[in-house]
């Protein structure tokens, strides 16, 4: 059994390259799925690369490590822009796991009902690959492909998430459905960031639902019906259910695909009123 | 291996030598010995492992080892560094916080991380911090007072004066080691040399299966000393509850009845048997079709799970009283529903555990249970031993609620430990605890009710099936006491009421807090709210009307002679349930403007329960002994499974004595040291137990009084090897030293005391005296339900409860406040689906935040044969809750929710059905 804690991601993409590896970041995942009799694995623990940590800003927007814990989202100096994030961030497990938990591991799970991904949906994150072949960046609605699925590769690592700068003033927030109120996984969520302009109308929105579809989905067809309306209370009469015809809610034990659709609804509706309101 | 790793843990260096992706979990507790810090799931669900992390908490169960690398790690063990406890384990064990104590070292560690970022947090911010870690006992509310308190470093209150511990706010006798993580719970007792053991279980709910040779097997794995099977079982390879129904195999022979069911044994060294994955195993499976739910079992044809019961009917249990039918008929109103429960699982956080060792030709046991002297005849039995060559030690537990009452890990480890000459250990895993040991009964329950036009309760017509899973457990026990509780705690002159136990192939459903009845209140609940409503009554005052008082009789025919204080109860609701009704009118009616997608709404629920065995003899006995040296022991033979008996007998029994509270030390649950107290189950240890400590220090003190030829009302103090006797005047001195020192543990004097509360058999249409005595409550809550999503947010629950006497006021609060937390997972969310919700993420219990406050009022309307007056409260805590949540969906939005629990798409369906089916 191999055991890698590599201090740079020189060292880390090089043994990905070598061989295959299991990825452990905080291990809020990993060692949830490995509860009884287990395997042997190689490992390699990226936790120890500092360069994959924090929150960095400039010109063009923000840059968060992958290795970014949920802890450190919620209590970073961020602009509105972030609120939904961070409201996220609160709701990811209970306080341990946000101390623990990163931002790239959530979007590497890629869980359906993974609370990071709406909310860097809605803020138009890229995420950026790097291999001994050097760095790749993509949409993060690519990179999430299904139910515990992403566009990795087995030599890869995930290093960082990428958040543009808007054009616009712009907004944040999130909404999480659940039967109880700490460490719960959503039933469904919403996600979302308006940007005004000065007249004070929609200059882009970007919407998502999680837990309703095998990934977290934007509504474009929401989001082109906003376009150029004024923010008011009249904003949230604009959600129809076409709107989310493109979700794929399942049945399961925390609820009935029924209801998610229709508690999908309800719940974007709820947010795009707290965006004009706030 | 490689370098080891260094950290600094509670304030000290070490390195130690250990896998780099061994959970730190493991590397605390048993490379460093430090087993303060628990493990409750090894996911992250539970936070019973939290730690702090350079300062920040965290679950030790998901770190591996690597990452504690120059980190500074503090415990529960670093807590109280210097000897002195810190001022949140005091604030703690003030406002008893720590029940079991099971998730305290983790609670502690969450707060701690909290209350070093801010000493005087506000509730919200105190539930943040703790959201992470689950409690199944306390119902959270005392543990965040407890946070908030801390900063106030309040002094300790001193002991009550001798003759005045009954009835005092005393801090639990056994509360200390619950802080400083020196409790030792099932997992933390076993020596270092014990061989591992992991059951290997049916993947399958109904199957055949043969075992090959495991020849093969042990030679890969030179770690694996034997693999146990049915063949190795030396006495009968069956065991159950009832002394006729021993049905459950220690180990399957050729047939598994439902998933979970343990198939073989694998012992050797740690690694190796959680290395061997259970598809290494020669097991030949052939699945069956399985039946799942009561009407596949019932239907016609199903082949029967037992051969010997041809329709899966295990037991049925019947009440007749009179002629329903026509008293149906002649009934103003009448109110007919139908309700069904799921499978609900204990969640206790701290899973099964313990170990077996062979003692020559003796075989001891130490382990978590509920009944010690119940389980070491069971092994004995199981082992083809006589019991008294099996000691059962009780090992600390870390919650019950019922689920500890049927042997599970006990004869595996028994059995290894004798084969092998070797201590044998195992614990389970959360999936393994859940998918194996027993679970509530679903039920299916029907009813019809009708009441005459002045509002008096006439007839009630009651049937439900119970799906007691694969083996029978406490199906029978279900099945008897459903019946006799079917009318709810009411008056009523005609009854018919069955209850039929089901095989299902589904895990055995057992003991949970309450057996059957918190099921049945939801019908009774619901139907008296329906009737009320037809007779436009107000609904609590329609349950007083019809309250059963001293005077009545029961469906029964047990004429109540003392202690039913229901009508007390709910009377000290009256003035709650009209402001809490006025307020929830005046928020409903300003939503109408515009906030219309929350409605208020209040509900009520009553109960009783008897306390004790259902109409068969429960006896408990209790002794007390005076040493050569003065001390005073209670050999105690009853399980604190955190309720707190052992805190409650040594108060009854130093007022009986008529010595200090603080002056007797206690042996609890050994079957070596201590006599039988029966279960602790039944909500009986405080009316039956105590009520055997009561005489067990009343003998005593009469054996003192008679030596120092003193008269009934003598003061006895120990003054070292003397005791003096004050009679008025007078004075005698009793020098202990001169006695003969050849009792059990080297007392010179004893008191036993005894008790079997008087009951008389049911005949065939229910009729008796099931019970000695009754304890009785009534619940009020105050929800609002967001109508559009189907969500209920609880905002406050009063509950009333007649204890007959409360010993320990403090404990008794804690039971009810843990009760409503249960009852709330019971009515909102907690739906254990065999294979599918086998861990504590996908099957939810109530966190910190899901838990309202709840003001307690006590009523103690006497009981003349428990010991001070007292009865039960663990059970009546939980039976009310349920009833009351949905009674508030329904005055809240007129939806009846039919299935629980209430998750949000089911309160969104019933509401949508009292809309016709249109949409808002």
């Amino acid at each position: 059994m191999a055991y890698l804690r590599p201090h740079s991601i020189e060292e880390a993409v090089g043994a990905l390259a070598a061989r295959p590896l299991i990825v452990l970041a905080g291990g809020t995942d990993h060692f949830p799925a490995r509860v009884g009799p287990r395997a042997e694995e190689d490992i390699l623990d990226i936790s120890a690369i500092a360069e994959m940590r924090g929150i960095a800003e400039d010109d063009r927007g923000w840059r968060i490590g992958a290795l970014t814990t949920w802890t450190t989202v919620a209590q970073a100096d961020l602009p509105p822009l972030f609120d939904g994030l961070k409201l996220a961030a609160r709701e990811v497990g209970g306080a341990q796991i946000q101390n623990r938990g990163t931002v790239g591991g959530n979007l590497c799970n890629a869980s359906p009902a993974a609370d990071g991904i709406p909310p860097l949906l809605s803020l138009d994150a890229q995420v950026e690959l790097v291999s001994a072949a050097g760095p790749r960046r993509m949409p993060l609605a690519d990179f999430v492909q299904g139910n515990r699925r992403t566009a990795r590769r087995g030599d890869e690592l995930l290093r960082a998430i990428y958040v543009p700068r808007p054009g616009h003033l712009a907004r944040g927030d999130f909404l999480k459905l659940g039967a109880r109120r700490y460490l719960v996984i959503s039933i469904a969520m919403a996600a979302g960031v308006i940007e005004r302009t000065g007249e004070n109308t929609v200059a882009a929105a970007r919407i998502a639902v999680g837990a309703c579809s095998a990934s977290a989905q934007r509504l474009p067809a929401l989001e082109h019906a906003m376009l150029g309306t004024p923010i008011d209370k009249s904003l949230a009469m604009r959600v129809t259910p076409a709107q989310l015809d493109a979700l794929a809610p399942i049945d399961d034990i925390r609820g009935s695909g029924a209801y998610r659709r229709e508690a999908a609804l309800t719940l974007v509706r709820r947010l795009v009123g707290r965006l004009a309101a706030a | 291996m490689s370098a080891p790793i260094r950290f600094r843990l509670n304030g000290t260096e070490v390195a130690v030598t250990a896998p780099p992706n061994r959970r730190l979990t493991d590397v605390l507790r048993l490379d460093l010995g430090l087993t303060g810090t628990k493990v409750g799931c090894e996911a992250g669900d539970c936070g019973a492992c939290t730690v702090l992390v350079d300062g920040a908490q965290a679950c030790a169960c998901m770190i591996p080892a690597a990452q504690a690398e120059g980190t500074q790690i503090v415990t529960v063990e670093g807590l109280a560094a210097k000897g002195e406890m810190s001022a949140l384990q005091r604030a703690f064990a003030r406002h008893g916080a720590a029940q079991c104590g099971i998730c305290t070292p983790g609670m502690l560690m969450a707060a701690s991380d909290l209350l070093r970022r801010n000493s005087r947090p506000t509730e919200d911010e105190a539930m943040d911090a703790l959201g992470g870690v689950l409690c199944r006992c306390t119902g959270y509310r005392k543990i965040v007072e407890a946070v908030l308190d801390a900063a106030a470093n309040r002094p300790e209150a001193s002991p009550p004066p001798s003759g005045e511990a009954v009835g005092a706010r005393l801090q639990r006798v056994d509360g200390l080691p619950k802080l400083d993580g020196t409790e030792r719970y099932g997992d933390d007792v076993a020596p270092a040399d014990a061989l591992w053991l992991r059951a290997v279980r049916s993947p399958h709910a109904r199957a055949i299966f043969t075992l090959g040779d495991t020849k093969a097997l042990r030679a890969k794995y030179p770690g694996l000393a034997r693999v146990f099977t049915a063949r190795d079982v030396p006495g009968n390879n069956g065991f159950g509850i009832y002394p006729t129904i021993k049905d459950q195999p220690v180990l399957a022979d050729g047939q598994v009845r439902y998933r979970g069911e343990a198939v073989c044994a694998l012992v050797g060294d740690r690694a190796t048997i959680e290395r061997i994955r259970d598809d290494e195993l020669p097991i030949a499976w052939q699945p069956l079709a399985p039946l799942m739910g009561c009407p596949a079992a019932k239907a016609q044809g199903a082949s029967a799970i037992h051969a010997h019961l041809p329709d899966n009917v295990l037991i049925t249990g019947r009440v007749v009283r009179g002629d329903v039918e026509a008293a149906l008929a002649q009934a103003a109103v009448t109110a007919e529903g139908a309700w069904e429960t799921s499978f609900v699982e204990h969640a206790y956080i701290e899973p099964e555990a313990g170990y077996a060792r062979r003692v020559g030709d003796r075989l001891e046991v130490h382990a978590c249970t509920q009944q010690p002297f119940a389980h070491r005849d069971e092994i004995a039995q199981v082992m083809g031993l006589p019991p008294e060559r099996v000691r059962f030690i009780a090992s600390a537990v870390g919650g019950g609620f019922g689920g500890k009452l049927d042997l599970s890990l006990h004869p595996l480890i028994a059995m290894a430990a004798w084969h092998l000459d070797r201590p044998v250990r195992c614990v389970y895993t959360r999936p393994e605890s859940m998918a194996s040991t027993t679970k509530r009964h679903p039920a299916a329950v029907r009813g019809r009710w009708g009441a005459d036009k002045e509002g008096n309760l006439v007839a009630i017509d009651f049937d439900g099936d119970f799906n007691t899973g694969a083996y029978a457990s406490w199906g029978p026990t279900v099945a008897t006491r459903v019946p006799v509780h079917a009318s709810g705690p009411y008056k009523v002159g005609t009854a018919r009421a069955f209850a039929r136990a089901i095989h299902t192939n589904e895990p055995p459903a057992g003991a949970f807090r309450g057996f059957g009845v918190p099921q049945a209140a939801v019908l009774h609940e619901g139907l008296m709210d329906e009737l009320a409503d037809k007779l436009g009554m107000d609904r609590l005052e329609f349950r007083w009307k019809n309250a059963i008082r001293v005077g009545d009789a029961t469906a029964t025919g047990q004429v109540m002679e003392h202690s039913a204080g229901l009508a007390a109860c709910l009377e000290a609701l009256r003035p709650h349930w009209k402001r809490l009704r006025a307020e929830a009118t005046e928020h409903n009616r300003r939503a109408g403007n515009g906030h219309a997608s929350i409605r208020r709404g209040v509900g009520i629920g009553c109960m009783w329960y008897g306390i004790g065995n259902t109409a068969l003899s429960n006896p408990s006995t209790m002794r007390l002994g005076i040493a050569a040296d003065g001390r005073v022991t209670l050999y105690n033979g009853a399980v604190d499974i955190g309720q707190g008996s052992t805190t409650v007998l040594q108060q009854i029994a130093a007022d009986a004595l008529g010595v200090p509270v603080d002056c007797i030390a206690q042996i609890v649950a050994d079957t070596a040291r201590t006599e039988d107290a029966g279960k602790t189950s039944a909500s009986r240890q405080t009316f039956v137990s105590g009520k055997a400590a009561e005489l067990a220090g009343l003998d005593l003190r009469e054996k003192v009084l008679r030596l120092a030829n003193a008269g009934p009302k003598a003061r006895i103090a120990i003054d070292g090897r003397r005791l003096r006797v004050k009679d008025g005047e007078a004075e005698r001195t009793v020098d202990l030293s001169a006695l003969k020192p050849d009792l059990p543990g080297g007392d010179v004097l004893t008191g036993r005391g005894r008790f079997d509360p008087p009951t008389k058999p049911l005949d065939a249409d229910g009729q008796g005296v099931p019970y000695a005595t009754y304890g009785f409550a009534a619940q009020l809550c105050d929800i609002d339900v967001d109508v559009e999503l189907g969500t209920v947010k609880l905002r406050r629950f009063v509950a009333a409860h007649d204890v007959g006497r409360a010993i320990n006021p403090p404990l008794v609060e804690g039971q009810i406040h843990g009760g409503i937390a249960q009852g709330i997972g019971l009515a909102l969310m907690e739906e254990y689906i065999p294979g599918r919700t086998e861990n504590l993420h996908d099957y939810l219990i109530p966190t910190v935040g899901d838990v309202p406050p709840i003001d307690v009022i006590l009523i103690e309307d006497r009981e003349p044969l428990g010991p001070f007056g007292a009865k039960g409260i663990g059970e009546p805590a939980l039976v009310p809750t349920a009833p009351a949540i949905l009674g508030a969906i329904r005055d809240a939005t007129g939806a009846v929710v039919r299935k629980l629990p209430a998750l949000p798409h089911r309160v969104r369906a019933a509401i949508k059905a009292t809309q016709g089916g249109t949409q808002p």
